[in-house]
């Protein structure tokens, strides 16, 4: 897994709760038996005009001109901003392996779902769950930004120190898990972690068949 | 003493190792694999020269890709293909058991799990699907996992977790005639909202669950889900022993003895603590229907769209305009005004023996309204439409104009070659109603099987309980 430690990237602002993971991947598009090349077609119901497929050339699709991460200043974004509940649904790993792939590594959301959130960790994204009022102020930010045509919005993540620096200079405090924390922070693989225990599951393994046998026998 | 709830039993039993901070390894019984969210699991293992620590755990079938029509001639579609092959050729080379397509026993990994004896109480139970919280309705703790937590099992038997928080759903006494599993659960998800169980894990408990057959325990525990919440279980009692008993993967002799001996633990005990509890009156719980694109979305059949000009949350009352539009809905439409272009039964939700025999009973004798373009019936396994042809529920069904398919997760996802077209609207027994779940541009809504039955019949929704 790749490391996180800090990052000061543009932010795009996808203003829509409940954003599920058949709209983060579409279904069809699971059928690919990689892990790899999903990014053209994150957000793909929304992105483009035409109803994508696996093998399209993607960039021959015309766009949706309307989808925000198609607008021009938001185009090489990675940070991204959404509303309550972000990934729920499915547990398609595919959901973080896109966002990933088109170059988000930091999610900002007032929740995510479960399964989502912890799916994040095992690639290399931080997902950052603030206040919904701390998230609004971001919107609107952002917005104002974008309404004075200036700079693009632009935030400093600093993992170890769990902060996020404003443009103005306002800092922004989070929290994380400690232990995804120092995984991430460090690029520590889950499996390889384990096997540290492989006597502790062999252990348990014994007595618990010793208590449950009918367990172990298929 | 402070009692223990049954999460935190089962929880306790299947701790291997916990580090200072509570993060803790935990052992998984049993392990379900399906072909979509596996291949890069056993690549990964693969890559690392590793075997399945324990190949037994793992039972493995087909069933998002796979057609629902004549099998005999495989798959067309060629990407489609490829994936059922590579699930084939993975557990060929890693000796996974697995229910080929062309097996009886084949069919939605959440219907053969529990339908094989596969699913025990006490067990701890993943799979690479959300909808593994089924599987709590036999007092397990079932959940669902990424891809890498896929490839973790199978290296290690363990998953690295922090224990969820405790949230009781209790149904008061129970739901009137007409009212099922499938309403209980979308009132629920009405109630508390697609987040409302996220961190938790949910036990549903209270007379109504308690009166719910295995059947309908299922369907509530599948969509736990839906309600935020990675896991969803019942408590363990007679209804769970006799279910489970002399099924193939079942325990027997002394074994049988002594593990029904071990589950009567399987419950919350009188004096434990839950962090959240939610009671609801099953007496007034009414047959439900979606009305948007998120299962929350959900109102009494006898109720109406509702009109996103009173909801005072801006950013609610946006997501209730986008979901009308998307829906093609005006605000309060009576709901049975509402007329699907198509019926889908099944999912692993609604696919069971029971619910092919509820809709066929409201469907005998009957005829497919003329408006609806496609009715259709899909087993949620080869032994589910064994069991319906014995009972001569495909003649009634048939006969009313519904296809008879094969088995699998079908228009669920509609990954085969089953979905519906841009603006068709569909009365769907599953789970989810997203934008595009069914179809780009499709239109879902969630009923129960009765339900989609009535409507297929009348051509618009129906109050099942006066149909
Ligand atoms: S039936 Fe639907 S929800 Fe169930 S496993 Fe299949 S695709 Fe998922």
């Amino acid at each position: 897994m790749e490391k996180f430690n800090t990052m000061t990237a543009i932010v795009a602002p996808l203003n829509r709760a409940n954003v599920d993971t058949d709209a983060i991947i579409p279904k069809q598009f699971l059928k690919s038996i990689k892990r790899t090349g999903f990014g053209p077609n994150l957000f793909d119901q929304w992105r483009y005009l035409d109803h994508g497929e696996p093998g399209m050339e993607n960039r021959r699709r015309s766009e949706n001109p309307d989808f925000i991460l198609n607008q021009h200043r938001y185009r090489h974004a990675s940070i991204l901003l959404a509303r309550e509940n972000f990934g729920c649904g499915s547990s398609r790993e595919h959901a973080p392996w896109a966002l990933e792939d088109y170059g988000f590594r930091v999610i900002i959301a007032p929740s995510f779902a479960d399964i989502f959130y912890n799916n994040c960790f095992k690639n290399g994204i931080l997902p950052i769950t603030l206040d919904a009022e701390v998230v609004n102020g971001l919107f609107e930010a952002i917005y104002a930004v974008e309404k004075s045509d200036k700079d693009r919005y632009q935030l400093s993540v600093n993992l170890a120190s769990q902060t996020i620096v404003t443009p103005s200079g306002e800092s922004i405090a989070f929290d994380v898990d400690a232990f995804r924390k120092h995984c991430l922070l460090n690029g520590l693989d889950d499996i390889d972690l384990t096997f540290g225990h492989v006597d502790a599951i062999k252990a348990y393994e014994k007595r618990r068949a010793a208590q449950a046998p009918w367990l172990f026998t298929s | 003493m402070v009692g223990r709830t049954l999460y935190d039993k089962l929880w306790q039993s299947h701790v291997v190792h916990t580090q200072d901070d509570g993060t803790s390894l935990i052992y998984i019984d049993r392990h379900l694999v399906h072909e979509v969210t596996s291949p890069q699991a056993f690549e990964g293992l693969r890559i690392a020269g590793r075997r399945p620590w324990r190949v037994a755990a793992n039972l493995a079938t087909p069933d998002h890709n796979v057609p629902t029509t004549d099998r005999t001639k495989g798959i067309s579609d060629a990407v489609s293909r490829i994936q059922v092959e590579t699930l084939d050729k993975n557990c060929a080379e890693f000796g996974i058991t697995e229910f080929k397509m062309d097996d009886v026993r084949q069919g939605i990994v959440h219907v053969i799990g529990p339908e094989q004896g596969a699913i025990l109480p006490g067990m701890t139970v993943v799979c690479g699907d959300s909808h593994t919280s089924t599987h709590g309705a036999f007092g397990a703790l079932a959940f669902g996992i990424g891809t890498s937590e896929v490839e973790h099992v199978l290296a290690t038997q363990c998953l690295i977790q922090k224990k969820s928080k405790n949230l009781l759903i209790s149904i008061d006494g129970e739901v009137g005639p007409g009212v099922t599993a499938k309403d209980i659960v979308l009132a629920i998800i009405g109630r508390i909202g697609t987040a409302g169980g996220t961190g938790y894990a949910i036990e549903f408990g209270g007379t109504g669950i308690q009166a719910l057959s295995m059947e309908g325990r299922m369907t509530v525990c599948n969509m736990a889900i839906e309600a935020g919440a990675r896991a969803g279980m019942v408590a363990v009692d007679n209804k769970t022993i006799e279910f489970v008993k002399g099924r193939p993967f079942s325990p027997q002799g002394k074994f049988w003895e002594m593990a029904v001996v071990a589950w009567q633990d399987l419950r919350s005990d009188d004096s434990a603590a839950f962090d959240h509890t939610v009671r609801i009156a099953g007496a007034d719980i009414k047959p439900q229907v979606t009305w948007g694109t998120s299962p929350e979305m959900v109102t009494a059949v006898d109720g109406r769209v509702p009109d996103p000009q009173h909801e005072s949350d801006a950013t609610k009352r946006e997501g209730m305009q986008a979901a009308l539009d998307y829906m093609g809905l005006a605000a309060n439409t009576p709901m049975t005004a509402i007329k699907p272009d198509k019926v889908f039964i099944g999912s692993c939700t609604n696919s069971r023996i029971e619910d092919l025999r509820a809709a066929a009973s409201v469907v005998q004798g009957k005829k497919v309204a003329a408006s609806i373009k496609l009715a259709m019936v899909v087993p949620g396994s080869g032994l589910v439409k064994m069991q319906a042809e014995q009972e001569g529920l495909d003649k009634i069904f048939m006969k009313a104009g519904f296809e008879w398919r094969e088995p699998g997760c079908s228009m669920c996802l509609a990954m085969n070659a089953d979905r519906l077209a841009p603006g068709e609207r569909c009365a769907s027994t599953s789970n989810r109603n997203f934008e595009g779940r069914q179809g780009q541009d499709g239109r879902t809504h969630l009923v129960s099987p009765a339900m989609a039955a009535a409507a297929a019949i009348a051509g618009h929704f129906v109050d099942v309980r006066n149909a």
